[in-house]
């Protein structure tokens, strides 16, 4: 994220002929996706149908069975720990110590990123996500929408230039929900790479550029905001996995 | 931050969390003295006995209370994903392993810590020597180096707790007869060439459960 503009591509998220399998079972089966930079991709599908793995192996937690992911042009294979530093993730677990304090666990996961100066930044997340005053409490005391909103000031830490989002609004209020968005993608400010899933067809077509379904591991739609509107995107969703929306 | 920095960091949360709860110190402590007393009073009646049983009991009582702690391990890193938060870090895997490791070991020395005088009042023997803290260190290394490994496969399975000790005590089996053999000899006062043979096999387990355990922890927490 640090690399000159004329260095950095057009694209940040490249995929190519992605495969990943659990034993005999294929959880994935040939994705190719791009992303553009500043875009946001919405990805949708039923349960099963490969949206946890594919956000895994785009945060680099799990490595795929075959094909090839570039992360602003960088393999996520061969340069996994420079990818890293660019990805953000946000999930429906918090990835928070339930037994550390919210500072504590900023500050354990500051120094995981090499974050300079984490103090200040640790002051600056929590205050993006209206938590400066509970940062001296354990994080066990917190209801699902607090701990939720201290996982997205995780996610944001280290300045990521991409962020990655596995059904995050699980167990959210409506409040907590706005405050996901207005961090992640803020009004009138630099718009960050944005890949999420989502069940709720309604959101991820207000907030994405462009949407994607899975099904039994392979993409079998994609479409963009401008060229679909909301009655389409279920119509295509019913046609594609055969579920109701 | 250094390697050594970053699995130490994991290490220090491991401590900071556990000193909240006592969940791991209190039931492991209170696991090995209630073994130790129970032993006393079945073999207490003879000293010639005693010293002859006092190395066994010894390690059951370590070997069993280390895996009680080994099991809880990895609990608080499944707990809200916590793994996965840690393996989106730009940090290899071994970091985790070595912190992971740092914090068991941390937790079972703690442990042994508290356990041995008590063990030394109740069976009156001279086990707080340089050689019996010497064995005791050297075997304990060895079977977090590999508990740690067998904790982080077990915790992806369904009955974690039965798992582990199947998997992992036949394979740290030659430590503990290691510990066991090199304790006997130092409760009869020989003299350290008299153990070295043991000290130096349970060296070479703990450089081999080391190497072994750091190469293949990528992969046992990988899926």
């Amino acid at each position: 994220m640090d690399k000159p503009a004329r260095d950095i591509p057009e694209l940040a998220i490249q995929v190519r002929g992605l495969t990943k399998s659990f034993g005999d079972c294929p959880a994935l089966r040939g994705i190719d996706l791009n992303v553009r930079r500043g875009e946001s991709v919405a990805v949708f599908g039923p349960n099963g149908a490969g949206k946890t793995t594919l956000i895994k192996i785009l945060a680099a937690i799990m490595n795929p069975s075959s094909g090839e992911v570039l992360i602003d042009g960088l393999s996520i294979k061969d340069t996994t720990y420079e990818v890293q530093r660019r990805i953000g993730i946000v999930s429906h677990q918090t990835f928070l110590y339930a037994n550390l304090t919210a500072y504590e666990n900023l500050k354990f996961y500051g120094r995981m990123y090499d974050v300079p100066g984490t103090d200040e930044r640790i002051r600056e997340v929590a205050e993006m996500v209206g938590m400066t005053s509970r940062l001296n409490d354990k994080v066990g005391t917190f209801s699902r929408g607090m701990q939720q909103r201290l996982s997205i000031a995780r996610s944001l830490l280290h300045k990521p230039s991409i962020m990655l989002l596995d059904e995050p609004e699980t167990g959210l209020d409506q409040r907590a929900i706005s405050l996901l968005w207005k961090v992640i993608r803020p009004d009138g400010g630099e718009r960050r790479t944005t890949v999420f899933s989502t069940h709720s067809l309604e959101r991820g077509r207000e907030l994405a550029d462009r949407f994607i379904i899975l099904n039994k591991g392979r993409a079998v739609f994609e479409d963009t905001k401008h060229r679909l509107d909301l009655d389409g995107l279920r119509e295509a969703y019913q046609r594609t996995t055969g579920a109701s929306v | 931050m250094s390697f050594w920095n970053k699995a130490l960091t994991i290490a220090w949360k491991d401590v900071i969390s556990e000193m909240r709860t006592r969940e791991i110190i209190i039931s492991v402590l209170v696991f090995a003295i209630l073994v130790i007393v129970i032993f006393n009073f079945a073999f207490g009646e003879t000293r010639e006995m005693l010293t002859a049983v006092a190395p066994g009991i010894l390690w059951v009582t370590f070997a069993f209370s280390g895996v009680l702690s080994l099991n809880r391990a990895f609990v608080g890193e499944k707990e809200d994903g916590c793994l996965e938060g840690l393996m989106a870090c730009p940090i290899g895997r071994e970091v985790i392993y070595v912190g992971k490791l740092l914090g068991s070991l941390l937790f079972m020395l703690a442990v042994e810590a508290i356990a041995l005088p008590v063990f030394a009042l109740l069976f009156n023997l001279p086990v707080l020597s340089p050689e019996l803290i010497t064995i005791t260190v050297l075997a304990t290394i060895g079977f977090a180096a590999l508990g740690t490994l067998f904790s982080a496969l077990a915790t992806n399975t369904r009955a974690r707790e039965m798992v582990l000790p199947i998997l992992f005590l036949p394979l740290v089996v030659p430590v503990i007869i290691a510990a066991v053999k090199a304790t006997g000899l130092a409760l009869a006062g020989q003299s350290w060439a008299a153990m070295s043979t043991w000290l130096y096999m349970i060296t070479a387990f703990d450089i081999v459960f080391l190497v072994v355990s750091y190469l293949t922890f990528p992969f046992v927490i990988e899926e």
